[in-house]
């Protein structure tokens, strides 16, 4: 009989170090990437899903989560990207939230909203607080943020998007 | 035709257009008017590669031969593609760009909106991811098509221009065949005639809303779903498969 030598808790905790490539002040778990841990006999799946379709960052992730668990002596791991059900920036938890507002990043509001029609919504400054905001562009440094500028500190600053 | 080889069919035609428009919305890239609509063209397209790299993953899967999302995106000829002919149109003007986004995005939300209720469970998980991506792509257009539109008599000519030439590529769109109507039994795929009236209504809005006058022309060119393009395609072909044709199974 083969003794199962890790726990879900186990392999959870050993994949708590890892964090986003793009925001490094906050783990993938926090961001509500890691959906699942399968584990059976000595090997073990991670559930996987991207928070968007082309997200550059998935294969360096998956890199990190086959590295990390190696390191801690799980030699059989497979990664599995799930899209169902979406990732939604609902998932990252408030902790999350507070860590990229410090980091500089403005978080995201609720997927609510997300309309179809045009987007109005108050994002306000990361480093002032200030609701007087622009967005200068749709895209940032990553698919996942785009550009603002702050009108009372005249500071730009990212915004994660509601996804 | 089987219900495997529809849902094979169906799968290539929309990773297809995903794939195609990937290639022409990356044309852009240092093209653009500004910074900014540089990386919103070219975010626009890695979303567009994550659909096809998503859909013809499942296609291989569907069809059962081993193929793999690279092997349909760089194997197949000209003749086996199944994308609508609006997505391999050249790029043309900016204004001619946001024509097609405004067109094709709007149908896209609107797609992929109804096929998230598919009985197809993984069609229906990557629609839920595509329709996200989608929405914001077409806020895009529409914010484009209106500035454009209410700008200079300048732009406003070129983006009339731009919705005219590329109105006769959107009959296409709704057109169905074979693998449409057996799949559509099963509830798997999407009711286009449902989808082309909220399309019409939706771009009958934008264009008013932009100062715009509706397309007039009544002739539809179509073929793409039996694989017949226009010359385009082969050219995009010629260069996304150049290595993978010259020297197969590559990496890097």
């Amino acid at each position: 009989m083969v003794i199962q030598q890790y726990t879900k808790e186990d392999i959870l905790k050993m994949l708590s170090v890892i964090t986003d490539p793009e925001i490094p002040v906050v783990t993938i778990q926090e961001m509500g990437m890691i959906k699942d841990v399968n584990i059976k006999g000595s090997s073990v799946e991670v559930l996987l899903t991207p928070t968007y379709t082309g997200c550059p960052a998935m294969n360096l992730i998956e890199q990190d989560i086959r590295m990390t668990l190696h390191a801690g002596g799980v030699d059989d791991v497979t990664v599995k990207l799930v899209y169902d059900p979406a990732w939604t920036t609902d998932w990252m938890t408030d902790i999350a939230k507070a860590k990229m507002k410090l980091y500089g990043i403005a978080p995201p509001l609720t997927s609510s909203c997300n309309s179809d029609r045009f987007t109005d919504n108050v994002i306000e400054c990361p480093h002032c607080g200030s609701k007087e905001t622009k967005m200068v562009s749709r895209f940032g440094s990553t698919a996942c943020k785009s550009l603002f500028t702050c009108k009372t500190c005249l500071e730009p600053f990212e915004y994660f998007k509601c996804h | 035709m089987t219900e495997q080889q529809a849902l094979y069919k169906y799968c290539l035609r929309l990773g297809d257009n995903a794939l195609v428009q990937s290639y022409r919305l990356s044309e852009w890239c240092s093209n653009a008017p500004t910074l900014e609509e540089d990386l919103a063209l070219t975010n626009f397209a890695l979303d567009m590669t994550g659909r096809a790299q998503a859909l013809l993953a499942y296609a291989g899967e569907v069809d059962g031969n081993g193929k793999t999302d690279d092997d349909l995106a760089y194997r197949r000829g000209e003749r086996e593609f199944y994308n609508h002919l609006i997505n391999e149109q050249p790029n043309g003007d900016f204004a001619h760009t946001i024509a097609r986004l405004l067109y094709t995005s709007t149908y896209e939300y609107l797609f992929y909106t109804e096929l998230m209720h598919s009985a197809d469970e993984r069609l229906a998980s990557i629609a839920a991811k595509v329709v996200k991506e989608s929405r914001y792509h077409m806020t895009h257009a529409n914010d484009w098509a209106m500035r454009l539109g209410n700008g200079t008599e300048e732009s406003q000519g070129r983006m009339q221009a731009a919705i005219d030439g590329l109105w006769m590529f959107t009959g296409e769109m709704f057109e169905t065949d074979a693998a449409d109507a057996l799949l559509r039994d099963k509830n798997i795929a999407v009711d286009l005639g449902k989808i082309k009236i909220k399309w019409m209504e939706r771009i009958t809005e934008m264009v008013k809303l932009a100062g715009l006058k509706m397309p007039q022309g009544s002739y539809m060119q179509t073929g793409g779903l039996k694989g017949i393009h226009t010359e385009y395609l082969g050219h995009i072909l010629t260069e996304m498969q150049y290595l993978q044709r010259a020297y197969p199974d590559a990496t890097w």
